[in-house]
Parts: C-alpha cells; structure tokens; sequence
C-alpha cells in the first residue's frame, strides 16, 4: 500500500549507461566497461530458487529435527496423515495464488469450500441412486460458480477483490448457513466408496495428495509455459502497461477467481470424503491461513511474482509445523503462534531479499564516493 | 527527404481529431498523415497536445470527433490491441514495462514464440530477445527482471519491443531524451532501417539536431491545435522555434536584475551512493540559480536531498547559517524552504483532494486554532492565493484533477509560497504548462526574486535556464561540471557542461 | 527537452485498474447526472437512511425491538466493533489495513485472565493489558513503517501470533471468577435509565475521533496519506510516523475493547472475538470507507455498525434465524460498492459521443 522505494532509480541510469567504451569519452574516472542492465543478470531467478529452496530446507529442518526427537515422525501413517492434512491447504493455496498473483484477493475460499462440501453431503442424501463422480463434480461445481460470482464482481463491476470476496464470505457462509438449517450430515449418510476414497493410496500415497500434487504441477506447468498464464503476471505486475500491450486485462482477472472457485469446490469435495461429517462451519476462517501459506510460499500479496510450487511448499510447511510440534513436547498451543511468526519472518525475508537485489541491480556505488 | 521524393499513399493519417479531458482542450482539430518510407517529426512545446495525439495513434484514447484512418480507412481504436493489431507501435516517453517480469518476456508479452502444444519457447523467445539487442547494438540480459533497469535500458527493451512487432507505424515519443550519443546512433539507425524498408515513423524531440538530422517532413503543433507540416529541408531552425512558439523567444523572460543579497542556502559535499556525488553550491537571497543538465543527471535528486525528502550520505545543508536535519521535510519548512516538485500529479498534488484543501495542505497548522481547523478559514486563505495568481477555476471546492496543467501549477506555487519560504526550490516549473501561464511563472519567479526570496530552479529547457538564472549550475553524471555566470551561460556551454565534454573545465 | 507530461488523464490512466476513478466531482452533466452526483457524493446519507429506515421498519414490524432495554442490549452487543472501528477508520483511510485487531482483543483478554489468576488486582491488570495492546499495535506499526511491508500481510501474520500467543498464555481454559462488581459494573446502565454507560463512552470517543479525523490538521494529513502518500510526504508531513501512530492507537483501543469484552461477558479466553476483525472491516467499508484509502467519513461507519447490530438484533427477536444475517450483510456490503461503481460507469458512458463509424 505504500511504495515509495524506487526513489533512486531514475537516477542509477546515467551509472549503467557508461556501458560501450565508446560513450565513456570524456569519462573522469576510469570505470571498467559494463554490460547494459549492469548488476547480476540472474539475480531475479535466484531470489525466486533461493526463496522456495529457504522453504524447502526450513522443512527438511523441522522434519529432521522432529524426527530426531521423535523417530515416530517419519512413520508411514503420521507421514500420510500429514500429506492428507496438507492436502486442503495445498489446493487452496495454489488456487489462492494464482489470484494473488493477478494484484487481487479471495477472502471466501473458506466459505466456498464450506458450501462445496455441504452440497455433496446434501446430494448424497437427498438423491442416494447418484453415482459418486457426478455428485463429486456437482460439489466442484458449486465452487466454480461462487468463483464466478466473485470474478463478474471483481472484473466486470470493478470492485476491489477484497471488499467483494469480504462480501461473498459473509454471503456464502450465510447460504451454507441457511441451507443447513443446523443439521449435520454423517458418515453414514455417503456411500462407503465416497469415503474410501481418502484411504486409497498409490505408492503409499494417500490419493488425495496426489490429486493436490497433479493440481500443483497443472498450475504451476500452466503458468509456466502458457501466454495466458505468463499474462497473468503481467496484469499483476503492472496493470496499466497490461492494458497497454493489449493483454485482455479483465479476463486475466475472471479467470483466476473461477479457477480457485473450482479448485476451493474440489477441496470441499475431498474435505467431505475425508472427514465424513458435515455442517455449516466446514471451512471457517480458513481464508486467512489461505493467504498465509502463499504469502509464506513467496507469492507477493500485491501481484506479479511468486509461484504455485513456492505455495504448496508454504502449505506443506504450516502443515507439518502443526504435526511436528506435538511430537517435539512443544504445547500444541504454540501452533498457530509460530505460524504468525513465520508469516513475518517470511514476508521480512522477502523484502530484504527484494532490497539487496534492488541494490545490486542497480549497480549501486558505481560512482563517485 | 530527396531520397524519398515519390508522395506515397499515407499509412495512417488523423482527420480532424479533437480530445477534451474536462475543461482542458487537449486536441482542437488536428489532422497528420504518416506515408510510408518517412521519419515524420512532431514538434510542439510541453502542452501542445504532442503526447495525447500519440495516445490517440495508440488507441489509448478515443478522439472526440474526427478519426484515424489506416491505408486509407476509417478506423477506430477502441483498444491499444486494435492499434496494436494495425501495425501501430508505440514506444512511450514513460516506458511501460513488468517490473516482475524477465527482458525476454517483456518484450514479447503476448507474443511469445510458441512450439508445439502452443507452449512458449523459452529458448525461442530468449534468441529473438538477443537478437533485437544485436541490431540494437547493446548487452541487456534477456533473462533479468526489468525491475531495477535504468531509464536508458527501460527505453532500450522499450525500443526492441516495437521491432519486434514489425510495425508499418511505428511511433516514438521523446525517445532519446535519456540515451547518450552513442545510444541515439544506434536508435536512428534502426528507425532509418525501418523507414528503408517501407515504414513510417513518427518521431517526438525537442533537440532539433535531431530533427533535422534524421528526420524527412515535420509537423508542428501549438496550444492542442495543428499548426503546419513541412519538409524538413524547407525549414530552419528559426522558422521552426518561431511556429512553436508563436511569438518572439525573448519576451517570454521577464528577468529583473537583482542585487544578491546574504547567502540563503549552502550545500556542501552532498552525497549518495550511485546517484551524485560531491556536491556543493550555494544559492543568495535575490538569486535566481538554475540546475541544468539532461535528464538522469541527478538534478531533481540534488534537490530532493536538500528539502529532506529523500536523505543524503554525505555532506551538509544550511538553510540561513543553521544545518537541516537530514531527511526531515518538516524540519526544512520550518527552516523556510520550500519545494515545487517535477511531478506535479505524483508529488505536487493530491490529485483527488479539492482545490482549497490542496492549497493549504502545507499551512495546516498555522490555519488551525486550539488545533481545529474551520472550513472557513481554508476557504478564505485558498481563495486569497487564487486570486493572487490568478488561477482559472470554476469552485475552490472541486477536485484539482478539473484544473489545466499549468493551473494545477499554480495551485502547487500557491501551496508553497504560502508558507513563505525564503528559499523556493522549483523543479522543473513550467514543465507541461502551456504558454501563457509559463511566462506567468517566470514573471511570478522573478518577482520573488525581487522580493529578496533565493530560487533554485531546475530546468531542462535551456531558454528557461538562460532566460531565467543569474547563474548556471550544470550537472553531469551525478556531479556539478560547471557553474556558469548569467554572462558566460550560452546554449554551447550548458550543453558541453551537461554532455561532460569538457570534463570539469569551463 | 525533457519528457513532457500533457496529458490531464495520464495519472487516472496509469492507475490500477481496479481503482474506482474519482468521478463522483468530475464534469457531471445534465440533470440526472447532478442527481447521481448527490446521490453519490453522500454515500455516508444513504448509508444514514438505510439505517434509519431498518430502525423503523424493525420498529413496526418486530415485537420488543422499540424498547429501551432492547436498545441497550444492542449497544453492547456491538461495543466491541465499534470501539474498534474507530481507529480501523483511520487506518484504512489512510490505505492501509489492521486485521490483527481481535486476535489483540483476544490476547489482552487471555493475559487478562492469566494475571487476574496470578493473584494481580484489576486495577493494576487493566491499564498494563491497554498497554500490552499499545505495544502489539506499536509491533504492527513499527514493522509497516520502517520495514516498509504491506500492512495486509504483516496484519494476517501478527493475527495468526497473536491469537497463537493467547494460546500460549491461557491455553484453552476460561477464566471466570472476576468479582460481579466489575463485571457488572461493565454492563451497569446509566442512572435511570435503560443506556448502558459504554454507549457514553463510545460517543464521546466517536467525537473525539471525529474532530480528529475532520476538523484537524492531522485528519487533512490521513486523507492526503491515503490518496497520495508521495505528494502529502512532498508537503512535510511524516508519512511513516503517522501511520506508526495510527496502528498503536489501534492496538490500544482492541486492548481496551478486550478488557470491556472479558468484563461484559465475565469470561477470559484466548478465542474471544475470533473472526471478529472481517466484521468490523465489514462495518468501516459498509460506512462508505474506500479500501483504497483517502475517502470515508467516521459518521458512515457508526451508521454502518449501527446496521449491522440492528439487522443481527432485529433478526434475532424476530426469531429468524441468525443464518441470514450473514447473507444480509454479504449482500450489503457487495451492493454498497457495486452500486456506486456501476452508476458512475453508466453516467460516464452517457454523454460521450458515438464513436464515428
């Protein structure tokens, strides 16, 4: 919100462009001769490496750490139950990122989730004959079209992301809420091959992970390789030169909310199959540790830079803080303070990371004193 | 031009387009043809109407009546992809570039090479980026972010993004204004390669070396209207200031002459890091001192460090005998300076505050009483300074965007000069104004001279500088090159001084 | 030769996207569009008549709504909200946010509880808690300002440690045995009648914040901090400062709000007022309070935290149940900036010539 850091810039200009020996005629100082663009070519996709490898070995520290203290860590059944704790966050982190990435925000994911997962319940039960896929898609469904909501209010009516998807949290909380009624459907209202779903694995895999592990790969090869998914970037990056080079900037900004829609109704779906019970608070005030996991994956909250893998990594991580802590004696009541801490610890990292690039970028201290 | 004697068919060409933003009278009837296989110049002074006609070109803005044709049809932009799908490119005075973003990817941004499954080749993408740079003649790493580019570099990528498109039209607004010699070498060289092969190029300066170095006809614009087009070859320099203008150079400077008196500023050894470097000047009361120099040399910086709004390294600033705090803005207020700056929408003005409120941001305080402020009051002391500058607005309570540029400057002088200042700093004071109320300014600013009050003025129009300053500062590179007495100062010497041709002679 | 800036809509042009353009005072035309003008320009008295007319629709349509003991039940179910929405005011306009206000509601009350327990008399608990939330709010500040983070993330993150850290001090026990005479003495009415004395201290304070932000010199200052924090830093005024202020006066008054609410409620947990920040966000925008900063009026806001305790009251004795009220004020608070927006486009489409063919 505040941006007032690029102040030296324009003048850094003249320090790079003594660049082809032919320029530097009347040079005082002997200066060695310089690329254009001086500074360190690749320190941009360093920063980006360096941010998801410092995730990485975070983790790779806690889990050794936690291991040590506890060998029990490491076993096949808690390292599956952490893949399927992280899986929800997973998903969602991916989908939240791609809005993120687009200078937006969707604040309802937990709310959509929630309704997603209610739906499936309600379907099952009020139509048993359904076969399982197609009430499965109906719960993706019903997230896709809270997606939309959310991408004709943001992109066509111009609102801010955050006012609107405040708005549809409250809205679709309250229609789960509504539809409900204060009922709870159980385990034993879904078919048991719904439920075994969470318990089936591949490679020892829990499938659930797997599904969040293709929709990281998916996302992240889309945003990768795909003009539209690069133009992603650019609308967050810079909306106004977006609009400039042509980038259909609306549709930039509808599509990603539909896609987390879709994707927070998956989460539904798999959240519905895993736990089995269900009622109107599924989901809630999940949004905020949503962002948490992207913003501490290294998705920038403004736009314009970050990655889906860098996300998952940040989801996987809060996830296995919250299963490593008790297994190191530390209260379980710590959790949720150590994630706080590691959100601000990650965002300050991120700043000074982007402050010492800045820095050599602009190949600073070239002249004069 | 007698290389390219045949009138080909225009490729675009504006009929009669007029553009109003509110009051202000951006375009009144402007017609331009653009031919194929010609460098066209457009000239006008800041406010002509030079940057909303490229907008128009871009279809950045839509024109109010009157329309662009292309190949001879009426067309209409409503999009810069509809131009952009036209063949028009247009390279930008501000360049417009992701900051997020890798060289190679700016550069093709929505146009990237595809292989199979319309996947983007990255390496395809990163040989044509190295590619352009090579007909370019410069090193920029495809694969760096754009953030942290110098402007040359930023107008560099800016340049190759419009090669790449192959454009039939290609636009160029105020390209060379931060590329050295070398650097607008080369850019002619692609803009003559481009109109040999058939295109047509529209070139913006303000350096008439240029114009009439590279370029075949010219158009010249005044006050948003359409003033005329002629061969470059038919034309002086003279005939070309004198259209532009519209009047005699040398009326337009009111300077009174002035006994200086005690030293009001004193800076000594200012510093920082890769910005400039060593600087020290000082500035009397009743002196007009002008900070010349090209764009990037580090003049507005210089200037900034000294009002505290950016700090400083190394080095002091005295305002009256006493050393400012560094960094403090409010501490050299209170010290009596005050500071007009270069960009009047983003650091002069709130733009979406009113007229008034604008006004007497800076007099908050001393309007209040028991720390309250009354409307009343605000009302009375913003309409007393309107009145004195005589500034042209429909209410004191609209919003500042509905003022004109150079009433919107009036409105920043006033907020200013309210606090009294015994040093005014004004940077860049008459940029994007339009005639009239640029001789206004200097009338105003000598008059505060007059008063006893030190101006230290930045400028990159060199008439201003010479019209203006008792003496001339020139900066180069981050350091003062030169200082020049009002008698020594000539377009020559500021210029050599500005370029660092003469190193730290003079 | 230097560049050249001629252009009056550069500035509006080169804005993000998503920004509302200020058309509310730009050229209107005709009739209806000054009648859009005033309609727009007065979002804080349309948000007034909502309010007023819920009031009296409640009134007539809902048995024991018009009742002072029913009003006064009302006001203290939202103190909290608007005590903290005062400050939350100011934040925002000044274009940032602070959503780690309950989660420091949450804390004071935990450390509240754990010092009551630890044998401290209330005296000396209360002002040490509106300390502590000075010093959280002072944390946000410091790391916004002179880190220069976005205060969007920094906030999420210090609510998540905050609310963490009320759980560390409490864990998940509740502790209940204030004395009654404060207890009760925090919900006490004003002698002789049904107000609760809160409600005299919400307003009081509501004019102070209202002098404040409206009729001083530091109130111009958040206006122009939030529309343009570069050219109000150009005109001497300390950006980083006044925002580092802003955030531990909103730290103090969630510290304060925690305390009344441990009181009200004679119950110190860590997970008091969860989930309570998107609410009052939702209150302060609903006031007409631009997220993007520099526009709103504190006049708005209360008439916003109004509405919301009307409908959530109104609601309840009408024995809907209170499901709705999550769609209502959803709806609302969607339909408060969609309508605006959406009307200003409409106009600005009118009166600009077809394009010629």
């Amino acid at each position: 919100m505040s941006g007032t850091e690029e102040t030296g810039a324009p003048a850094a200009g003249t320090a790079a462009r003594t660049g082809p020996p032919g320029a530097a005629a009347g040079e005082a100082a002997p200066q060695p001769p310089k690329e254009h663009g001086a500074g360190d070519g690749r320190a941009g996709r360093r920063i980006r490496q360096v941010r998801e490898l410092g995730i990485l070995l975070a983790l790779a520290l806690l889990v050794a750490v936690t291991t040590l203290a506890n060998p029990g860590f490491l076993s096949g059944q808690s390292v599956r139950d952490l893949l399927l704790g992280a899986t929800l966050l997973t998903i969602l982190a991916v989908g939240q990122s791609m809005v993120l990435i687009t200078r937006n925000v969707d604040l309802s994911v937990g709310s959509v989730m929630g309704l997603s997962a209610f739906a499936v319940g309600v379907t099952f039960v009020s139509l048993p004959g359904l076969p399982t896929p197609i009430v499965m898609a109906i719960g993706v469904l019903v997230g896709t079209l809270c997606g939309v909501v959310n991408g004709v209010l943001v992109a066509a009516a111009r609102v801010p992301a955050l006012v609107v998807t405040l708005g549809t949290l409250y809205m679709f909380r309250g229609i789960d809420y509504w539809w409900a009624g204060g009922r709870q459907i159980n385990a034993a209202d879904m078919p048991d091959g719904f439920l075994g779903l969470a318990r089936i694995t591949l490679f020892g895999i829990p499938l659930p992970a797997v599904v969040a592990l293709a929709v990281v790969l998916a996302a992240g090869w889309y945003l990768r390789n795909y003009r539209s998914g690069r133009e992603l970037y650019a609308v967050g990056s810079e909306p106004a030169a977006a609009r400039l080079v042509g980038i259909p900037v609306d549709r930039r900004v509808f599509a990603p909310f539909v896609i987390n829609g879709s994707l927070a109704g998956l989460a539904g779906v798999l959240y519905a199959a895993r736990f089995g019970t269900l009622d109107a608070t599924v989901g809630t005030g999940l949004e905020l540790e949503v962002v948490a996991a992207a913003v501490v994956g290294g998705v920038a909250i403004f736009g314009g830079s970050g990655t889906v893998y860098g996300a998952a990594l940040g989801a996987l991580l809060l996830s296995t803080i919250d299963a490593a802590l008790p297994m190191l004696q530390v209260g379980s009541f710590w959790q949720q303070a150590v994630v706080g801490l590691l959100i601000l610890v990650s965002i300050g990292l991120d700043r000074l990371l982007a402050v010492r690039a800045a820095r050599r970028l602009r190949g600073g201290g070239s002249r004069g004193a | 031009m007698d290389r390219h004697p045949p009138p080909a068919p225009p490729l675009l060409s504006l009929a009669g387009v007029s553009k109003s933003f509110g009051t202000v009278h951006a375009l009144q009837d402007v017609s331009l043809e653009l031919r194929a296989g010609e460098i066209h110049a457009l000239c006008g002074e800041n406010g002509a109407g030079k940057s909303t006609l490229v907008k128009v070109i871009a279809g950045v803005h839509r024109p109010d009546t009157g329309h662009v044709e292309v190949g001879g049809r009426p067309t209409a932009f409503g999009a810069p992809a509809d131009a952009q799908r036209a063949g028009v490119a247009v390279i930008y005075q501000e360049p417009t570039l992701f900051p997020d973003l890798s060289v190679a990817e700016n550069i093709f941004m929505g146009r990237q090479p595809l292989r199979r499954g319309r996947r983007i080749d990255r390496r395809a993408m990163r040989e044509a980026a190295e590619g352009l740079f090579a007909r370019l003649g410069v090193h920029i790493d495809p694969d760096r972010p754009a953030r942290g580019l110098s402007i040359a570099d930023q107008q560099l990528v800016e340049i190759a993004k419009a090669m790449s498109f192959d454009a039939h039209v290609l636009v160029m607004d105020e390209p060379t204004a931060a590329l050295s010699g070398v650097e607008v070498e080369r850019l002619f060289a692609v803009a003559r390669s481009l109109r040999d092969g058939g295109a047509a190029v529209l070139f913006i300066s303000h350096r008439f070396d240029e114009v009439f170095q590279l370029c075949d006809r010219v158009t010249v614009m005044r006050d948003g209207g359409y003033v005329s087009t002629d061969p470059v070859a038919e034309l002086t320099v003279d005939d070309l200031v004198h259209r532009m203008v519209g009047r005699e150079v040398s009326a337009l400077f009111p300077k009174q002459e002035v006994a200086p008196g005690e030293t009001v500023l004193e800076v000594e050894g200012l510093g920082r890091a890769g910005v400039f470097a060593d600087v020290g000047f000082s500035v009397r009361a009743g002196e007009i001192v002008a900070l010349a120099g090209l764009v990037g040399a580090g003049r507005s910086e210089v200037v900034r460090a000294v009002f505290g709004v950016d700090r400083h390294e190394s080095g002091t600033v005295r305002v009256a005998g006493t050393t400012l705090p560094n960094g403090r803005p409010a501490a050299a207020m209170a010290a009596g300076v005050a500071l007009v700056p270069e960009d009047r929408r983003q650091q002069g003005l709130v733009m979406e505050m009113s007229i008034e409120r604008n006004a007497t941001l800076t007099r908050r305080w001393s309007l209040s009483r028991l720390g309250l402020l009354r409307r009343r009051d605000e009302q009375r002391a913003a309409a007393a300074w309107a009145e004195r500058l005589q500034l042209k607005a429909g209410r004191l309570s609209d919003a500042v965007t509905t003022l004109s540029g150079g009433n919107q400057q009036k409105v920043v002088l006033a907020k200013w000069l309210a606090t009294e200042p015994q040093l005014l700093i004004v940077d860049e004071p008459t940029r994007g104004i339009d005639v009239g109320t640029k001789a206004e300014v200097h009338r105003l600013l000598s008059e505060l001279a007059g008063r006893g009050i030190a101006v230290l003025m930045v400028s990159s129009e060199l008439p201003e500088v010479l019209g203006m300053a008792d003496r001339v500062l020139v900066m180069h590179e981050g350091r003062i090159t030169a200082e020049l007495a009002r008698g020594e100062a000539t377009e020559e010497s500021v210029m050599y001084a500005a370029t660092g041709q003469e190193g730290r002679a003079a | 030769m230097g560049p050249e800036v001629d252009d009056p809509t550069t500035s509006a042009a080169a804005a993000p996207p998503e920004r509302p353009a200020p058309t509310a005072r730009v050229g209107a035309v005709g009739s209806a569009g000054s009648a859009l003008r005033s309609l727009l320009r007065t979002r804080e008295a349309s948000i007034v008549g909502v309010l007023v007319a819920s009031v009296l629709g409640a009134s007539l349509m809902v048995d024991g709504f018009a009742t002072g003991r029913n009003a006064g039940f009302l006001i203290l179910d939202v103190t909290a909200i608007a005590l903290i929405a005062l400050p939350m005011t100011l934040v925002i306009i000044t274009g940032e946010i602070d959503l780690s206000v309950a989660s420091t509601l949450g804390l004071t009350s935990a450390v509240m509880g754990q010092l009551w327990v630890a044998g401290l008399p209330l005296e000396a608990i209360v002002p040490l808690c509106v300390l502590l939330g000075s010093a959280l709010g002072a944390l946000n500040g410091l790391l916004v300002t002179v880190a220069g983070l976005p205060s969007l993330a920094v906030t999420i993150g210090s609510m998540a440690m905050y609310r963490g850290l009320a759980y560390v001090v409490l864990g998940d026990r509740a502790v209940a045995d204030f004395p009654f005479s404060w207890t009760g003495g925090a919900t006490a009415r004003l002698p002789g009648t049904d107000v609760p004395w809160i409600a005299l201290l919400i307003a009081v304070l509501a004019v102070v914040f209202g002098i404040l932000l409206h009729a001083t010199p530091v109130g111009r200052s958040l206006y122009a901090i939030g529309s343009n924090d570069e050219a109000t830093r150009f005109s001497g005024i300390s950006v980083r400062w006044t925002k580092l202020w802003l955030f531990v006066v909103s730290g103090t008054v969630a510290a304060g709000a925690g305390v009344f609410w441990t009181l009200q409620y004679g119950s110190a947990r860590a997970d008091n007022a969860f989930g309570l920040e998107l609410s009052v966000v939702a209150a302060v925008l609903l006031g007409g309070v631009s997220i993007f900063g520099g526009r709103g009026a504190l006049v708005g806001v209360l008439a916003g935290v109004l509405l919301l305790g009307t409908i959530r009251n109104a609601l309840m004795l009408a024995d809907v149940s209170s499901d709705v009220l999550d769609i209502v004020t959803g709806l609302l608070l969607v339909v408060s900036v969609v309508l605006p927006t959406t009307l200003a486009r409409v106009r600005e489409r009118r009166p600009r010539p077809a394009p010629p063919s």
